[in-house]
């Protein structure tokens, strides 16, 4: 269970996250939503911490982020940003094959040889595995660095807008392969994510941040309603039910 | 009316100019009751015109960087952070190697050429690259500065030059004399050319279909900007050496405390520029009387701490 | 390009390994008059030298590279070497020539080292601590603090006493053919203590690169790390700086470190330190002890080496920025 309480942060004046608590269960995938500035993505980075906070603790599995040794904190718990720029020149297996530095600090067993070609696959990334990232489109790209968050293994997965730049296949692909993790390997996940209707057909738990506060927290069934997320967007959404999926309508 | 308040500064600034030195040439000693008359020519013959000389590069350096921001449209930009100094310095290096007896006027205008040629160059490859960050420009234009000082250096190296080269890259007005500084009358009246044309600088900064909308040649004008810059630079090395960051620093203040329009600020640019010029020569004149330390010397400190001012400042506008 | 990319890492390091030993055995020996009792010596420690100076520019550049996840970043852009020579300028001012002269010229360094260090780690802190969020504002920072430095050196060298001044023109202005025996020993202890501790961070250095982010997720203590590798940077730099000086008026390994390693980066397509580095001191080696044999004996221009590096490497600087290299 990650354990987020009380957590502020500004930038300078700006208040961007004020006082949250919540909690997001183990094993499950949660989404995180919201308008544009509502904090989202801040609030991943400080339970990641790559972002200082400056009120309130995290825990995950009751290890407090702040205080934890990184090296320990990266077998619990990993987490991938938007934006992965990389000068060096690096094949798609060699950043993959990051993923289990945490474990081995740059020396590869044959276990981690296994973990590289099973995220490889994952993603099926096996063609392009041989290929320099610069070389590559930004949706395969992404998929290279999702493979190598998950290959690290970890209990906790953080992924900030893991759909962007994927297409409608490797999107459909990509959620379904997270579902799939979540429920054979026992993992958790919390995502970023812009499109509603994928948080409501994909996970057990939304949360949806507006102005910095927690607006609203439940499942998709709780949250899929036009009231609340008339409220959290400040737009009318239709709902219609789908094929037992509740689904946003926005467009007109 | 605030005009008026700071041409008295400038003034009494200038006052202090030719009062201090080694040679003693107070009022009181002017006036005494046995004139001095050794007081009176070192006045006449040096302290006058050193004074005219830090006014006159000074105001003219300020407005050259004025006109080269607005041309590149980058606030960083002036003749050190462009390449034109390093390429002035080379021109009139050219000059002593293959033309020695070539009189002044004719190794300003080889350097006038040169920095002409230097600083066309850094307005292409600033328009070539790709992510135009406003603090590319700048990087870039020092890097050719680098790049061209480095041929000069080489030149000079092959030929022994290195005292001379060094003699004219640090600007040093302890050497101005009457008959020695006249040349700088050309880089006011260019500065005067460059506050009638101040309006179509502002228009060509704006852009070249901006400039040819409202039915103004914009080659011209960026012409004559150039040509304005490279004169006022070529002038100023030839007769005192390198003044760095006068025209990257004096436009920026005066542009925080007055906003940008050319015809109110150049006036502003100028007299600043001579303020800060006359102020960093005195400061050179005192710190290790009787010693002096070239205003260059100064002026990289004090410039150099001021464009940091600049550049870290909270909320700094970009180009 | 792909054919470039392909080749074997290991195979262009000792390629570039042999390079450079034909370029110091060609320094040791072309050109060389009778008398190798007087000539092994006095070229072996210039060699010396040169090994050492470009093991150390190489090194730092590469690390501070991969620290800024920037190509054309370098100690000496960003006011490294300047700094150097500010702090000796500094101690020149305070102790004056007599009391600078007496010290042992090993304390001295030590003591410039460490005064170096502390401020460089300081300084970059600041820079780094996300507070000047632009790269290329960054850079023009550290660009300026450079120029800020050697003004305020420059300035400090015309206060002083004359004399003293003297005493100090001939630190600042060093070069491969005044070395200090003394001196050479510390640097290379420095440096091999330096590599020690680099050796055992090289796979650090690997995650490094892809970024402040992933490395935290991968593990790494990146502010401890961060700091030890500035840390390390600073010594090496101080070790280039004392030994050969900042001759021409910018220094003369403004440029020459964005050349190595850019060089390094090309020849050797890897994201691995435990070959860039290599290929990066080879490189070097073979630039300067290559480079200053063919200056002195094929085209006569012997010290005029420092000005071509600034050239050349002026040029690539420019062209990786008209690439966009910096992103």
């Amino acid at each position: 269970m990650i354990e987020v309480s009380n957590v502020s942060k500004r930038y300078g004046e700006t208040l961007v996250l004020d006082e949250v608590s919540v909690q997001l269960p183990a094993g499950k995938i949660t989404s995180i939503i919201g308008p544009n500035g509502a904090g989202k993505s801040t609030l991943v980075s400080i339970m990641g911490r790559l972002l200082p906070m400056d009120a309130g603790h995290v825990l995950v599995d009751g290890l407090d982020v702040t205080e934890t040794a990184d090296d320990v904190l990266a077998r619990h718990l990993s987490i991938l940003r938007q934006e992965n720029q990389i000068v060096s020149r690096l094949t798609v297996r060699d950043l993959v094959a990051f993923g289990r530095y945490p474990y081995t600090k740059g020396r590869p067993t044959v276990e981690d040889r296994e973990h590289i070609a099973q995220a490889l696959s994952y993603l099926q990334l096996e063609p392009l595995a041989g290929r320099f990232l610069d070389e590559l489109s930004g949706g395969q790209r992404q998929r290279a660095f999702i493979a190598m968050v998950l290959c690290q293994d970890t209990k906790y997965v953080l992924l900030d807008e893991p759909l962007n730049n994927l297409d409608m296949k490797h999107a459909v692909g990509m959620m379904k392969l997270l579902k799939d993790a979540a429920a054979k390997l026992g993992k958790t996940f919390v995502l970023v994510l812009h499109d509603i209707n994928f948080a409501s057909c994909y996970s057990d738990h939304i949360v949806a941040l507006r102005d910095g506060k927690l607006a609203y927290q439940g499942t998709p069934e709780e949250i899929m309603q036009p009231d609340v997320l008339a409220e959290i967007y400040d737009l009318p959404i239709d709902i219609h039910e789908i094929g037992g999926h509740r689904i946003g309508l926005y467009f007109t | 009316m605030r005009l008026a308040l700071a041409i008295l500064a400038i003034l009494g600034l200038a006052a202090v100019s030719l009062f201090v030195g080694v040679e003693d040439v107070s009022p009181a000693a002017l006036i005494s009751q046995h004139a001095d008359r050794d007081a009176l020519l070192v006045l006449l013959a040096s302290r006058i015109p050193r004074t005219l000389a830090l006014v006159l590069s000074g105001a003219s350096m300020a407005v050259a960087g004025y006109i080269m921001q607005m041309l590149a449209r980058n606030r960083f930009v002036e003749p050190t952070t462009a390449g034109t100094v390093e390429s002035a310095s080379l021109g009139i290096l050219v000059v002593m190697l293959f033309a020695p007896g070539l009189p002044i006027f004719g190794r300003m205008i080889v350097a006038t050429l040169f920095a002409l040629a230097g600083t066309a160059l850094f307005l292409q490859i600033v328009r070539q690259i790709p992510l135009r960050s406003p603090y590319i420009v700048p990087l870039v234009g020092i890097m050719l500065g680098g790049v061209i000082s480095a041929v000069a250096t080489f030149l000079a190296y092959r030929y022994d030059m290195l005292q001379s080269l060094g003699a004219w890259t640090t600007g040093d007005f302890s050497t101005v004399l009457r008959g020695r500084y006249e040349l700088l009358w050309i880089s006011l009246a260019l500065t005067g050319l460059a506050y009638i044309a101040a309006d179509r600088f502002t228009v060509a900064g704006m852009g070249e279909d901006f400039t040819t909308n409202l039915g103004m040649n914009y080659r011209k004008v960026v012409s004559l900007g150039l040509t304005i810059v490279s004169m006022v630079t070529a002038v100023v090395i030839t007769t005192v050496g390198v003044i760095p960051f006068v025209g990257l620093v004096v436009p920026n203040i005066v542009s925080l405390a007055l906003g940008d329009n050319a015809r109110r600020s150049i006036p502003w640019i100028a007299l600043a520029g001579a303020g800060l010029v006359l102020s960093c020569d005195i400061i050179g004149r005192i710190v290790r009387y009787p010693y002096e330390i070239p205003v260059g010397t100064v002026l990289g400190v004090v410039g150099a701490a001021a464009f940091l001012y600049l550049l870290l400042r909270r909320g700094t506008r970009l180009a | 390009m792909l054919k470039l990319s392909r080749r074997s890492p290991l195979a262009m390091v000792l390629a570039l390994g042999g390079l450079a030993t034909v370029s110091a055995i060609a320094f040791m020996t072309i050109g060389a008059k009778g008398n190798w009792d007087f000539v092994l010596p006095f070229r072996g420690v210039k060699l010396a030298g040169m090994v050492l100076v470009g093991y150390a520019i190489a090194v730092s550049t590469v690390l501070f590279q991969t620290v800024t996840q920037n190509r054309i970043l370098t100690p000496s852009v960003m006011g490294f070497d300047a700094l150097y020579i500010l702090i000796q300028t500094c101690l020149v001012y305070f102790v004056g020539a007599a009391g600078f002269a007496s010290i042992d010229p090993r304390l001295l360094f030590g003591l410039e080292v460490a005064v170096m260090v502390t401020f460089a780690v300081l300084l970059f802190r600041w820079l780094f601590s996300g507070r000047v969020r632009s790269i290329y504002l960054l850079m023009l920072v550290g660009l300026v603090f450079g120029i800020l430095f050697r003004s305020l050196a420059g300035f400090l060298q015309r206060i002083i006493d004359p004399n003293d001044f003297v005493a100090l023109q001939g630190e600042i202005f060093a070069s491969f053919n005044a070395i200090d025996q003394q001196l050479l020993l510390v640097a290379a202890i420095a440096v091999l203590l330096v590599s020690l501790i680099g050796w055992r961070l090289l796979h650090t250095f690997d995650v490094l690169a892809l970024g402040r982010e992933t490395a935290i997720n991968l593990g790494v203590d990146y502010r401890r790390t961060v700091t030890l590798i500035l840390i390390l940077i600073s010594i090496l730099v101080s070790v280039s700086t004392a030994l050969v000086g900042s001759t021409a008026f910018r220094g003369p390994a403004m440029f020459f470190g964005l050349l190595v390693s850019n060089l390094a980066y090309q020849l050797v397509p890897t994201h691995r330190h435990v070959y860039l580095l290599p290929a990066a001191a080879f490189i070097a080696i073979i630039c300067l002890a290559g480079g200053q044999t063919l200056l002195e004996q094929v085209v006569d221009f012997g010290t005029a080496l420092p000005i071509v590096i600034e050239f050349l490497g002026g040029l690539v600087f420019i062209l990786l920025l008209l690439k966009g290299a910096a992103r």
